[in-house]
């Protein structure tokens, strides 16, 4: 079994379409591992293994676990919320139709932020997840369980979303790949909504390889997200050695005396642009002027939307519904106080505050202006870089209940990821090293669609780093 | 001395447009169907679902436009209205806000504010369950006109007195009913009316502080309900009291207003545009296939009967902005059985719609050649307009050809031969007392005259013939 | 700078019942966000446009062809109380 634990996705579909290994006893071997699971990862594991399925599609029948706010037909979906306890949605999203067609069967759910509203899955309803480099520590969030399941290999490889940084953080927490694609590249049919301009679903894999794969089989417009566009040209599994002419830009505003960057975080970070630079990459600082505003413009956008988008759990439709003594305003009242936790009140009332009567200018029209000015500084940053570099996090894992106390210090830790959400442009996170023995992403980004060149340069610097993640693996199950 | 106060109106109308499936899911429009069987995950508001914009919904929206001479958007947007209500299932209603798909225009005498498109929500229907007051009672929702498109037209207060704001309510439904986007019936809901009413003294141009009347169901209530809230408001400042902003409900039934209460947040929708839908770019081809679809409008097809056929304004507009009486004219004149088409126009804007009311003369069993050729004998003194309209009862009634009627019940014209000279002779003899008052000036003593010969003749007597041979006969 | 009137002002907005404790945690983590936030009333937003979507689509829009809708019993599956074939809310009114 120890065989099939230390395959990749990619290794394990190669092995199916060999006939080396069966496709049920791949899944069966998941099952098991997710059922096992010490880290509380997952929100729902198959209860049994489908029969021998033909596996024709391009995944090859390799199990997918994806993150709860999917939602899956039939089966519970709550975005980690209590509100939205029982919720069997009589439809799936378009995601995972996709990837279930191509040859991905869902195996199991992933616990994650309620609602994707947090940096540590500290805030689920169903408790938190622990990471497996240390149980003691947070695998980070919102995609917390698929983080966690990944790097402990009890999931080939799981679907995550990334509002402000909700798939490259984590990944980083969990010394795990994690790729956010270009906003619209992928449908948000069927993903329970965060925040709409900047939701994406996005992939979290062993490898950049991996990554390569999964995503190929998501891109793509769907009539059912007006959002949603046709994706130039087809992704492929990348090929790339060297980084020969590629030009590295590290933002100034963004490395240059920000305060809580780790210094051992910076060490991977300046050992990577070294390794790059032995690859053939020039690096250079280049300016992203508004980025420093990048976090405040995010914390008006996205909990504005949010306000709107959580309207819907109202005790009426489906979900939680708590009454009072029989009036309609007691009972949405009490169906939302008990159903949302903290952190999403918390946001429900500052976006609520944004868009209200006569503070809309001031907060959330404001925000949307800078929003524009940092998409204009990328566009400009692009115009001399490939590739845009910075650590995907400040710091390393943090401790269990380390932040939770002050939220301000929470949402920094989305700090680098933050701008290119709201630019809508696509980064991956790949392991650079260790930082007292925890992992360390490296966060390269590029221009809108330009998902190819980001994996290319992403696997040859993955050859080069050889970033042992296997440890994590054989601790995170019994 | 006493002031006399003016009213100022402005309309918002709400139209459900027709067509086949919602605004922003593909579910089916429904029209009394079992509850919640025309729903699905989209307009049920449930989790992850997105909207989808119905392209005919732009395009009856630009149609829409187009007829009231609007200026179309370029580039418009789609807002979250937000507010808390069961019948919203999304807790926002998506609708347009600061950029809405037609800016300004004007329908007959009345300009146009704005004209914007959105979802309707679903039907809430009250349940008292335990039947005490304030204890259990409880609502159901059902979601099947939730997410109907709707239009909504604001009009600028530009209306002055509760007759003209149903005439024009009628010239818009009309219009509606031309483009074919919409069933306009109110008792149904596919049209809706709320009311902004205030008044102030005549010669005053600010306006007063108005309030809303929400929601009146048919044209006659409107009227009923502007007229009762414009008395409301004259009393209070007639007896030192000022008008309070607020929203009213008229009940038709007592005839009195009462005042909704306001929620406490009501003004507070935090209007933000909408990020899972983008923005709508009439292009060219879009506004050419807009031109193409616009049929004759009313208020065009009134200024065309008048100059065409010379009829006055009011029989032009009357024919005009009721569709099936502007046909039936049409048909009627084009039947070429009568060259009089003012005299057609007014027998079908008096006797015909005297007799079938709203009806659509089209319906019924009076063809407008029938018609035409009735009008006909009628102007060809073939048959008195008094028989005309018996004949017209009959018509009515069973149907049939006019001439064949006024045959087989002997309703021709008498000639002015000596059969009507025996019939004036018979008339003086029997009438001596009304002969006397005649003689000694009282002309309208030939009257009595008058009736017995019509009386005598089943109307078949032509009045001025009667009068000059009464004369003659008596040699006055 | 956020207080407890503005908290309560805007849970009520948000349908939200907060308990005291809460309304006062609420109010100091609020005014500490947005003091955070507040920076972006330095910036010369001047002639700026507004971003509320970064996907350059436009017209994207849907033929008005019905598809089936939901079963009316999976319509109402979910519901947390049903009565006669609609979902039921508690009255407005009390």
């Amino acid at each position: 079994m120890s065989e099939i634990l230390d395959l990749t996705a990619a290794a394990a579909g190669a092995a199916v379409r060999s006939g080396e290994l069966g496709a049920s006893e791949l899944f069966e071997f998941y099952r098991q591992r997710a059922q096992d699971d010490q880290l509380n990862a997952f929100t729902w594991v198959a209860e049994a293994t489908p029969g021998e399925a033909a596996i024709d599609g391009p995944l090859s029948g390799v199990p997918l676990a994806v993150k709860d706010l999917f939602c899956t037909k039939g089966i519970v979906s709550q975005s980690g919320s209590r509100i939205l306890e029982g919720f069997r949605p009589p439809y799936s999203a378009t995601v995972v139709e996709q990837l279930e067609n191509a040859g991905a069967p869902l195996f199991a759910k992933t616990n994650q932020d309620e609602f994707a509203m947090g940096s540590s899955n500290e805030n689920s309803a169903f408790g938190p997840v622990f990471n497996p480099w240390d149980v003691t520590r947070v695998p980070g969030g919102s995609s917390g369980g698929s983080a966690a399941a990944v790097a402990a290999g009890s999931a080939p490889w799981a679907l995550g979303t990334d509002t402000g940084g909700s798939i490259r953080q984590p990944a980083s927490f969990c010394g795990i790949v994690g790729l956010k694609p270009t906003y619209g590249a992928v449908s948000r049919y069927g993903m329970i909504a965060f925040a709409s301009s900047l939701d994406q679903a996005g992939v979290l894999t062993r490898d950049v390889t991996d990554a390569a794969l999964l995503l190929s089989e998501m891109v793509g417009r769907d009539p059912r997200d007006s959002t949603s566009l046709e994706y130039p040209g087809s992704l492929v599994l990348p090929t790339g050695r060297d980084l020969s002419g590629i030009r590295l830009g590290v933002p100034e505003e963004l490395t240059e005396g920000v305060e809580g960057i780790e210094p051992g975080v910076r060490a991977v970070f300046d050992d990577a642009l070294r390794t790059a630079e032995s690859m053939g990459a020039t690096v250079e600082t280049c300016r992203l002027p508004h980025a420093p505003h990048a976090l405040s413009a995010y914390y008006l956008i996205a909990p504005a939307e949010a306000s709107a988008n959580l309207s819907r759990y109202d005790g009426v439709r489906f979900g939680l519904r708590v009454e009072g003594d029989g009036d309609l305003k007691e009972m949405y009242e009490r169906t939302r106080s008990a159903g949302f936790g903290p952190e999403v009140k918390r946001r429900i009332m500052l976006g609520t505050y944004a868009l209200s009567s006569g503070y809309y200018d001031a907060y959330y029209g404001r925000a949307q202006r800078v929003r524009t000015k940092i998409a204009e500084d990328f566009n400009t940053a692009f115009e001399s870089f490939d590739f845009i570099v910075t650590p995907t996090s400040p710091s390393v894992a943090f401790k269990l209940g380390a932040r939770t106390a002050d939220p301000l210090a929470m949402y920094l830790s989305d700090y680098f990821t933050v701008p290119m959400s709201l630019a809508g442009i696509p980064a991956i996170s790949i392991p650079a090293g260790l930082s007292e023995g925890l992992p360390v992403g490296l966060q390269i980004a590029g221009p809108a669609f330009s998902e190819q060149r980001i994996l290319e340069a992403a696997y040859a610097l993955e050859g080069a780093f050889a970033f042992d993640a296997s440890g994590a693996r054989r601790s995170g199950s019994k | 001395m006493t002031t006399s106060y003016e009213p100022v109106i402005g309309l918002e109308i709400h139209v459900q447009l027709s067509t086949k499936t919602k605004m922003f899911c593909a579910c089916e429009l429904s029209f009394g169907e079992q509850p919640n069987s025309r729903t699905c995950p989209v307009c049920l508001g449930m989790p992850g679902t997105l909207p989808v914009v119905n392209a005919r919904a732009i395009d009856f929206g630009l149609l829409i436009g187009l007829a009231l001479g609007s200026e179309i958007a370029p580039r418009s947007i789609f807002h979250r209205k937000n507010y808390f209500y069961p019948d919203l299932p999304k807790g926002y209603q998506i609708s347009q806000f600061d950029i809405p798909l037609c800016l300004g225009g004007r329908l007959g005498e009345v300009a146009i504010h704005r004209v914007h498109l959105e979802e309707d929500a679903a039907k809430l229907t009250h349940q008292g369950t335990s039947g005490r007051i304030n204890d259990a009672d409880s609502s159901v929702v059902d979601f099947n006109r939730g997410g109907t498109p709707l239009v909504e037209i604001v009009t600028e207060p530009d209306i002055y007195s509760a007759a003209q704001a149903r005439e024009w309510l009628t010239l818009l439904r009309t219009t509606l009913r031309q483009l074919g986007v919409s069933d306009v019936n109110m008792e149904e809901g596919s049209l809706r009316c709320d009311a902004n009413i205030s008044i102030r003294p005549v010669g005053e141009t600010t306006l007063g502080t108005k309030t809303e009347l929400k929601n009146m169901n048919s044209f006659r209530f409107i009227e009923r309900g502007i007229d009762a809230e414009i008395a409301r408001q004259v009393a209070l400042v007639e007896a030192g009291q000022t008008v309070a902003q607020e929203t009213l409900h008229f009940d038709p039934a007592s005839g009195t207003l009462t005042s909704l209460r306001s929620k406490e947040d009501s003004h507070d929708y935090r209007y933000f545009p909408e990020p899972d839908l983008v923005p709508i770019v009439v292009t060219q081809a879009m506004l050419a296939q807009a031109h193409a679809a616009l049929p004759e409008l009313p208020a065009q097809r009134a200024q065309r009967f008048e100059l065409d056929f010379a009829l006055t304004a009011e029989i032009a507009r009357m024919l005009a902005f009721r569709t099936e009486l502007g046909d039936y004219f049409e048909a009627a004149v084009g039947s070429r059985d009568c060259d009089d088409p003012a005299a057609i126009a007014s027998w079908v804007t008096g006797e015909l719609v005297a007799r079938l009311g709203d009806g659509d003369p089209g319906d019924s069993k009076v063809t407008p050649q029938a018609l035409s050729k009735l009008v006909g004998l009628v102007s060809t003194k073939q048959l008195t307009s008094g028989a005309g309209k018996s004949v017209l009862d009959r018509l009515v009634a069973d149907g049939g050809d006019p001439a064949a009627v006024m045959e087989s019940e002997g309703l021709a014209a008498m000639d002015s031969g000596d059969e009507l000279a025996e019939a004036v002779a018979d008339a003086i003899a029997a009438n001596p007392d009304a002969v006397a008052k005649l003689r000694d000036g009282k002309e309208q003593a030939i009257g009595a005259l008058i009736g017995h010969v019509m009386r005598e003749t089943k109307g078949r007597a032509d009045g001025g013939e009667v009068t000059r041979l009464v004369r003659e006969q008596l040699g006055l | 700078m956020i207080d407890r009137d503005a908290v309560l002002h805007v849970a009520a907005l948000a349908r939200l019942e907060l308990n005291s404790e809460e309304v006062e945690r609420m109010a100091a983590e609020l005014s500490a966000v947005l003091g955070h936030i507040e920076k972006i009333s330095e910036l010369d937003l001047e002639g700026v446009e507004p971003t509320s979507r970064v996907v350059e689509l436009e017209n994207v829009l849907r033929p008005d062809i019905p598809q089936p809708s939901l079963p009316v019993e999976v319509a109402l599956a979910q519901a947390p109380a049903v009565s006669g074939g609609g979902f039921s809310v508690p009255g407005s009114g009390a």
